[in-house]
């Protein structure tokens, strides 16, 4: 489990996150939602270290993250897999290679071990036999799924996705929701996924965060989220055409 | 504070070792032809220039092997050719590390647990320790090579005359002289490129900025340190 306490963040004179806690669970699909800009994506930053942050504590498995010395932050980011929202594969390698690495820097399996290993993982996100591929020639769903296999090689016991399927097709960014909650369910890891896509909130939020003005606003999971009376979430739910016509079904 | 980061122990010397034989290609392998070819010509240039130079008939013709070898040797191969690669190998390094950095890539590394100060600069810095005196080695001989063939050809002396003026007065010092600058020229390039690259922010346009930046602040630094290595050990 991953518990935030407090944790507050300000860039310049603009606090971007104010005083936010709350609880990931392992095996279920965590959500941290809101509009762009109100701060989601900064508190994913500050959980795994990439900012530094003001006040506050987060607690892997009850581990201090931000107080714990150099070497032992290495040895938690040893067990935490990250999906970036442009994929972040390294260009100069092929996919296997990209998979690999992980194995390569951490793992003394054999080389057939390592191999097995990538094609299971590939396999995983539907890319078997595109072991020679670079980055470049991939799609953007492709890097994505590619990007997902390399966060589980190691096996993670926490997963963080940054905006797994923004600038995905709607067939696409389902696809790789499932990859996600099947890969959360399965090895029982504590996911976190930022957000403001509203079809993989209703597809896969177990555990849902929504953040406004970078503040906690509403806590709940994807059947409560239909039914909010508060304000500033309902406006966020239901700003798209199709969310709106499900608000009408939903009260007719 | 970055440095101390590069040189901290490596997680696992079978992938440092890797990175190094990949880097010592990428920096040093790739650079030959372009280095090859300078150095070919400036060979030849430094010879044919020194012949149209030198019009008092006192002055035995071999100075001119003699000449383009001291050139060479002292100046053109360690400074002029490492500022080329300050050209080549620092934009290179500045600009891929800082497409690492705008692109999430060096993140990715972090978050993993690794050390990406040290994965990828360390081997950069190692590589190009290893592989530059190689290759101011090669340039040094293509110079002599590129001057013999272009002042003979020219008819500015005689073969023996030229082969003759290149062994006048050799002392091999100069040569530890030449490799120490290589040395440290390497090490500037490779270090300065990688820290700008390194502290990349924003988007394309910044790569571009650190790329140039990489390329003026070794260049600037590489002709400071010439001088004072110059000035330890030619100063007497």
């Amino acid at each position: 489990m991953i518990e935030i306490k407090n944790i507050n963040k300000t860039f310049g004179d603009r606090q971007i996150v104010k005083d936010v806690s709350f609880k990931f669970f392992p095996s279920q699909t965590n959500l941290v939602i809101g509009e762009s800009g109100c701060g989601k994506t900064t508190i994913l930053k500050l959980m795994v270290g990439l900012h530094q942050l003001d006040s506050g504590s987060v607690l892997f498995d009850g581990l201090d993250f931000p107080k714990l010395n150099q070497d032992d932050q290495q040895d938690v980011r040893k067990k935490i897999g990250m999906l970036f929202q442009g994929g972040a594969l390294f260009d100069s390698q092929t996919l296997e290679e990209n998979v690999r690495f992980p194995l390569d820097m951490f793992t003394d399996l054999s080389i057939k071990e390592k191999l097995d290993r990538v094609n299971f993982c590939l396999q995983r996100v539907q890319l078997e036999g595109k072991n020679g591929l670079y980055p470049a020639e991939l799609s953007g769903g492709m890097k994505k799924r590619a990007a997902l296999a390399r966060a589980i090689a190691n096996n993670p016991r926490y997963l963080f996705c940054d905006e797994p399927n923004s600038g995905l097709d709607p067939k696409t960014a389902i696809v790789i929701d499932e990859l996600i909650k099947d890969i959360t369910h399965e090895y029982n890891i504590t996911t976190i996924i930022v957000s403001h896509d509203m079809n993989s909130v209703i597809e896969i939020g177990d555990n849902i965060l929504f953040i406004h003005k970078g503040e906690n606003w509403w806590t709940g999971n994807k059947s409560e989220i239909l039914h909010t009376t508060n304000k500033e979430l309902f406006n966020f739910v239901f700003a798209g055409e199709f969310m709106k016509s499900v608000f009408k079904v939903q009260n007719k | 504070m970055l440095m101390m980061r590069v040189f901290k122990r490596p997680q696992k010397w079978s992938v440092y070792y890797k990175q190094i034989i990949f880097e010592i290609d990428n920096i040093g392998i790739s650079s030959l032809p372009i280095v090859a070819i300078i150095s070919i010509f400036m060979g030849g240039i430094i010879t044919i220039q020194s012949a149209f130079s030198i019009s008092n008939p006192l002055l035995p013709l071999y100075v001119l092997g003699f000449t383009a070898r001291e050139s060479i040797i002292l100046e053109f191969s360690p400074t002029i050719v490492c500022l080329i690669l300050a050209g080549k190998v620092g934009s290179n390094i500045a600009s891929e590390i800082g497409a690492m950095r705008i692109t999430e890539q060096i993140d990715a590394l972090e978050i993993m647990g690794i050390n990406s100060a040290g994965y990828l600069i360390f081997p950069k810095i190692i590589a190009a320790i290893i592989i530059f005196p190689f290759l101011i080695a090669i340039s040094m001989f293509l110079g002599i090579l590129g001057g013999y063939v272009m002042g003979v050809s020219a008819g500015a002396c005689s073969s023996y005359q030229y082969v003759y003026g290149i062994q006048t007065y050799f002392e091999p010092n100069k040569l530890y002289y030449s490799f120490t600058k290589v040395v440290v020229f390497a090490f500037i390039i490779t270090s300065i490129s990688s820290y700008f690259g390194y502290n990349t922010s924003g988007g394309a346009l910044e790569v571009g900025k650190s790329s140039t930046k990489a390329v003026v602040y070794s260049s600037v630094l590489i002709l400071l340190f010439g001088l004072i290595l110059t000035n330890i050990f030619l100063n007497h």
